[in-house]
C-alpha cells in the first residue's frame, strides 16, 4: 500500500465511523439494558412468551427468506433468459411491490380473504355453506404472514439478482451450454452460484425487515421479538426487559450479517467481465412460455396486485371524507421528508463505503458492521433509544445556553424538529445506502483507483471526479429505494416526528387504529402511489443495464 | 433606500412581534378522531389561541414527555385509557389543576382528586350477541363467557390491547388474581379463534357465524351501525348486552386529559380542557364518536339511546392503572394471545 498522504486517509477513517454513529448510538443505547436487572421480568418471559417468541421469529425469517430468495431468483433468471410475451413489462413490474407496504398489503389481504370477507362469503352464499363446513386458508396465522412478508419483499432479491444476471459474463453461460448443462443446470450450477453475493445481499435486506416488521406480523396474529419488545417495554412496563429482548435478536442477526459480509466478501473474486449478458433471451415453446409467465405473474399477483387492487377498491366505495381537504399536503410532506432523507442516507453511505476502500482497517470495518445494526431492529426500539440520546445532546445544548447567561434557551432543537425524524431514518435504513454503495464500488476494479492516484488524484478527487461518476446508477437505486422505504415508515415517523407534521403512513395510522380500514385506503393509495415513481425510475435503471449490456455484446 | 430599510424593519418587527403575540397551546394526544380535529378547528376560532398537535399511541406520547424533561414543549396530554392517566401520573408527568368549570361539569368520580387529569368521555365493554342464535333478553356477566357452555362461541381480540387489559384489572379488583387466572384460562379454552383484529372484526364475526358473543367497546358496534353498507348488515344481526347489570355493573372506561407538569401555556391548556367539557364539544364526542359523555345530561345520539340506559361499574380508574401490569402477566399465564 502507498504511503502518499496519510492524514486525508486517516480522516476519512474518522468520518466513516462518524457517520456510523447515527446507527450505533441508540442501538448501544438499548442493548445497554443487557447488563441491568429486569426484576424478574426476563423471568416472566421465560416461563411464557419466549419460547412463542422465538419459535415464530426463526419460522417466519426462515420461511419468508426461502419463498422470497426462490421466487425473487427464479424471477429475475425467466425474465433475463427467456423470450415470452409481456416480458417486458412484467420485466419491471415485478418491483411494484415494493411499493406497498407489508403492514398494507397485510390489511388489505385480510380484508380480502378473512371470514367476513367478501371471498369467503361469497363461497358461503354460492355454494350455500356456513361457517366450519369448509377449509379455507386463514391469513392471520403464520403462514399468512410468511405468505404476505414474502411477496411483499421478495422484489430487494429480484432486484439483486437481475441486476447480477444482466452483468454476468456471458461467455461463462455460453461455455456451460456448449459443455452440455442444460437450461436448468446452467441456471443452478453457473448462474445462481456466480450471483450468489448479489443474491446473499438481497436476501440479508429480507431477513432484516422481516425481522423488525411490527405492523404486519401484529396485524396477522403472529408474535414475534418485534412484538414481543413492543409488549414488554409498554405492557409490562420494562424497558430492561425489552431492551434484553432486543439485544438477543441483534446478536442473532448479527451473526447472519457478519455471514452475508463474508460471502459477499468471498465473491470479490468473481468479478463480471466486460462483456456482459444483455441477451434478448432464448426462445423458448408454449409450454416454456405458460410457465415462464407464471413464475412472474404470480408473485407480481399476491405482492402488488391484489393488494393494492383491494385498497383502490375501498378507496373508491367507502374512502377518507376529507381526502381532497387532507391527502395534497400529506403527499407533499411524505414526498419531501423522503428526499430529504434518502439523499443524506447516500451521503453517508459514500462515507462509510468509500472509506472502507481507502482503508481497509477494523475501523472501517466496524462502521460497515455498524451501520447495518439498526436494518434488523424495530422501529419503535430505534426510535427510543433516539429519544433517549439525542434528548440528552438537547438538553446538554440547553444547559450551555444557560452557563452562558441570558434569558434564551434554544429548546428542543433535536427532538423538537424534523432533524430527530431525518436521524431516525438514518438509524433505520442506512444499510440499504452503505449495501448499494459498497456493491457498487465493488464493481469498480482496483486498477482504475490505482490508475487514478498515480496520475496524481487525491481520495476526495478520485471520488469525486472517478468514483461518484461511475457509481451514479448505484447511488440513484440506493437513494430510491431508501425513499420508499421512508415514505412507508410508521414507528419511528409517529414516536419522533415535530408538531403538525404528518405524512402519509400517519393518517393510515390514525384511521386504521380507529379500525376504519375503508376510509384509511385513501391514504394507503397515495403512500404506493408515492412509492411507484421511484420503483418505476428503478426499473428504466435496470433497462437501461440491461440495454447497454446488449449494445455491448453486440459491438 | 431609507423607505426600504424602513419597510424592511417593519416588516422584521412584524414578524418578531407575531411569533411572541401567538397564543398557542400545545397538545399531546393519543386519540385519533376527526371530530377532535374540527374542536380544534372551532377552539382556535372561539380564542384565538393555535393549537399544535402531535398524536401517536399513549405509551410512546408518555416516554416522548419523560424523555423531553423540563424542555417538554406538551401543554396538555389527552389519552384513551384511564390504566394510561394512572401511568402519566404516577411518572409525576401532569401537574394539578384547579378549575371551578371542571369541577362543576366533570362528575368527581371521574377526575383525578387533586386535578391532575379529567375525564372527557366513556367508553362501555360491552357483548355483542348474536341475534340468531342467543336468546332474546338474555342476562349476561363477563365471568359467565369462561363456562364451559360458551365453548368455541366466544370472540375477543387480542391481550396485547389495552381495552382488554383494563378489563381484567377490573376482574383482578372483583375477585383477586387467582380467580381471575382461572377466569382469563376459562376465556381462552372458549374462543371461537385465536384472537385477531380489532374489535370491529369480533362483531362481524358475531354477525358472519364464526362464534355467538364477543366482547367490544360500545361504539364501535354504534359507528358500524350508521357505517357503509356491509357493517350495517352485520350490525342487524347482533344485539347488545350490557354484561353484570345485577351486580357491579358494566365495565367503563375513560378517555382523559391532564395538564402537563412542565406545560409552556398553562393558562392556554385549561382553557383547552374547558373547551372540551363545555356543552358543545361534549356533543360532539357523542354524535361525531358515539362515546358517552362524561358531563351529565347531554343529549347523546338515537344509537346510543337505542343501546339503553346502563348500570357502569363505578371503579375508580386508578385501580385499573395499578393491576394492568399484573393483567398482562395473568393474560401471558394463561396463554392468551
Amino acid at each position: 500500500m502507498l504511503k502518499v498522504d496519510s492524514t486525508p486517509r486517516a480522516a476519512w477513517t474518522i468520518a466513516s465511523m462518524a457517520a456510523a454513529l447515527v446507527v450505533l448510538v441508540p442501538v448501544v443505547v438499548i442493548l445497554s439494558s443487557v447488563f441491568r436487572n429486569s426484576d424478574g421480568v426476563w423471568q416472566h418471559l421465560e416461563a411464557t412468551r419466549l419460547g412463542d417468541y422465538a419459535l415464530n421469529t426463526l419460522v417466519l425469517s426462515l420461511g419468508v427468506c426461502c419463498t422470497a430468495g426462490v421466487v425473487g431468483v427464479v424471477s429475475a433468471w425467466v425474465v433475463t433468459m427467456y423470450r415470452f410475451p409481456g416480458r417486458l413489462v412484467l420485466s419491471w413490474a415485478l418491483l411494484l411491490p415494493l411499493a406497498v407496504p407489508p403492514y398494507l398489503a397485510a390489511y388489505a389481504m385480510t380484508d380480502l380473504l378473512q371470514f367476513s370477507g367478501p371471498v369467503q362469503g361469497w363461497m358461503r352464499n354460492t355454494f350455500g355453506l356456513t361457517g366450519g363446513d369448509y377449509w379455507f386458508p386463514d391469513l392471520r396465522t403464520l403462514g399468512g404472514a410468511t405468505f404476505i412478508l414474502s411477496f411483499s419483499l421478495f422484489p430487494y432479491v429480484y432486484f439483486a439478482a437481475r441486476i447480477a444476471f444482466l452483468e454476468q459474463s456471458r461467455s461463462m453461460l455460453e461455455a456451460s451450454r456448449t459443455l452440455g448443462c442444460g437450461p436448468l443446470r446452467t441456471f443452478l450450477f453457473v448462474g445462481v452460484p456466480l450471483a450468489r453475493p448479489a443474491i446473499a445481499g438481497g436476501v440479508a435486506l429480507v431477513l432484516m425487515e422481516t425481522v423488525a416488521d411490527f405492523g404486519a406480523v401484529d396485524y396477522c396474529a403472529v408474535d414475534t421479538f418485534a412484538t414481543g419488545v413492543y409488549r414488554t417495554w409498554y405492557g409490562l412496563d420494562s424497558p430492561v426487559a425489552a431492551g434484553q429482548l432486543s439485544a438477543l435478536v441483534v446478536s442473532i442477526l448479527f451473526l447472519f450479517v457478519g455471514l452475508e459480509w463474508l460471502l459477499r466478501r468471498s465473491g470479490d473474486r468473481h468479478r463480471a467481465t466486460d462483456r456482459a449478458n444483455g441477451s434478448d433471451g432464448v426462445r423458448i415453446g408454449r409450454p416454456g412460455r405458460a410457465l415462464a409467465i407464471l413464475c412472474c405473474l404470480v408473485p407480481l399477483t399476491s405482492g402488488f396486485l391484489l393488494p393494492a387492487g383491494r385498497l383502490a377498491y375501498l378507496a373508491f366505495v367507502g374512502g377518507d371524507g376529507r381526502s381532497s381537504e387532507l391527502l395534497g399536503g400529506l403527499v407533499v410532506s411524505t414526498a419531501s421528508i423522503a428526499v430529504l432523507a434518502s439523499v443524506v442516507a447516500m451521503m453517508l453511505g459514500i462515507l462509510i463505503g468509500y472509506g472502507r476502500r481507502l482503508q481497509r482497517n477494523p475501523w472501517t470495518a466496524c462502521a460497515a458492521l455498524a451501520s447495518r445494526m439498526g436494518y434488523a431492529m424495530p422501529g419503535p426500539v430505534i426510535a427510543i433509544g433516539l429519544l433517549i440520546c439525542l434528548g440528552w445532546i438537547d438538553h446538554r445544548i440547553n444547559d450551555l445556553a444557560a452557563a452562558g447567561g441570558g434569558s434564551w434557551r434554544p429548546g428542543l432543537l433535536l427532538t423538537g424538529s424534523i432533524a430527530a425524524l431525518v436521524i431516525g431514518y438514518q438509524a433505520r435504513f442506512l444499510a440499504i445506502a452503505v449495501s448499494f454503495v459498497e456493491s457498487g464500488l465493488a464493481r469498480v476494479h482496483r486498477s482504475i483507483d490505482a490508475a487514478a492516484r498515480t496520475l496524481g488524484a487525491g481520495p476526495s478527487r478520485t471520488l469525486f471526479g472517478v468514483h461518484l461518476p461511475m457509481l451514479r446508477t448505484s447511488l440513484l437505486a440506493g437513494g430510491l429505494i431508501v425513499f420508499v422505504d421512508v415514505a412507508k415508515e410508521l414507528p419511528i415517523t409517529l414516536m419522533l416526528r415535530p408538531f403538525n407534521f404528518d405524512t402519509l403512513a400517519v393518517r393510515v395510522y390514525q384511521l386504521a387504529s380507529d379500525e376504519r380500514i375503508e376510509e384509511a385506503a385513501s391514504a394507503a393509495v397515495a403512500i404506493i402511489g408515492v412509492g411507484l415513481i421511484p420503483v418505476l425510475v428503478l426499473a428504466r435503471h435496470v433497462e437501461r443495464i440491461r440495454t447497454a449490456g446488449s449494445k455491448g455484446a453486440t459491438a | 433606500m431609507n423607505r426600504f430599510v424602513q419597510a424592511l424593519s417593519a416588516m422584521v418587527i412584524l414578524c418578531v412581534s407575531t411569533v411572541h403575540a401567538e397564543e398557542v397551546v400545545n397538545v399531546y394526544s393519543a386519540r385519533h378522531y376527526d371530530t377532535d380535529d374540527a374542536l380544534i378547528k372551532q377552539f382556535t376560532k372561539e380564542t384565538g389561541i393555535k393549537v399544535n398537535i402531535i398524536e401517536g399511541r399513549s405509551d410512546t406520547l408518555l416516554s416522548r414527555i419523560k424523555q423531553e424533561g423540563e424542555l417538554c414543549p406538551a401543554d396538555v396530554f389527552i389519552t384513551v385509557d384511564a390504566g394510561r392517566l394512572l401511568r402519566a401520573e404516577e411518572m409525576g408527568v401532569l401537574q394539578p389543576v384547579k378549575s371551578k368549570t371542571l369541577e362543576a361539569r366533570v362528575p368527581a368520580s371521574l377526575r383525578h382528586p387533586e386535578g391532575l387529569w379529567f375525564g372527557l368521555t366513556k367508553r362501555a365493554r360491552i357483548i355483542v350477541v348474536s341475534a340468531d342464535r342467543v336468546p332474546e333478553g338474555i342476562k349476561l356477566t363477563y365471568e359467565q363467557l369462561a363456562d364451559p357452555k360458551w365453548k368455541g362461541k366466544v370472540l375477543i381480540r387480542s391481550s396485547g390491547n389495552i381495552y382488554n387489559q383494563s378489563l381484567v384489572a377490573s376482574l383482578i379488583d372483583a375477585h383477586g388474581a387467582e380467580k381471575t387466572e382461572t377466569w382469563c384460562k376459562g376465556i381462552v379454552a372458549n374462543m371461537a379463534r385465536t384472537p385477531q383484529g380489532g374489535d370491529r372484526d369480533q362483531i362481524r364475526g358475531v354477525a358472519a357465524g364464526e362464534g355467538d358473543v364477543a366482547v367490544v367497546n360500545h361504539y364501535y358496534l354504534a359507528r358500524m351501525i350508521g357505517g357503509s353498507e356491509s357493517d350495517q348488515e352485520a350490525a342487524s344481526k347482533v344485539r347488545v348486552v350490557f354484561p353484570n347489570q345485577d351486580d357491579r355493573g358494566t365495565h367503563v372506561n375513560v378517555s382523559g386529559a391532564g395538564v402537563v407538569k412542565t406545560a409552556p401555556n398553562r393558562e392556554n391548556a385549561i382553557r383547552f380542557i374547558e373547551f372540551l367539557a363545555a356543552e358543545e364539544a361534549q356533543k360532539k364526542f357523542a354524535g361525531g364518536n358515539q362515546e358517552y359523555p362524561t358531563v351529565e345530561g347531554i343529549e347523546t345520539t338515537d344509537t346510543l339511546k337505542s343501546f339503553g340506559a346502563f348500570k357502569e361499574d363505578d371503579l375508580n380508574a386508578a385501580t385499573l392503572g395499578a393491576n394492568n401490569a399484573e393483567a398482562i402477566r395473568i393474560m401471558d399465564r394463561s396463554e392468551w394471545r
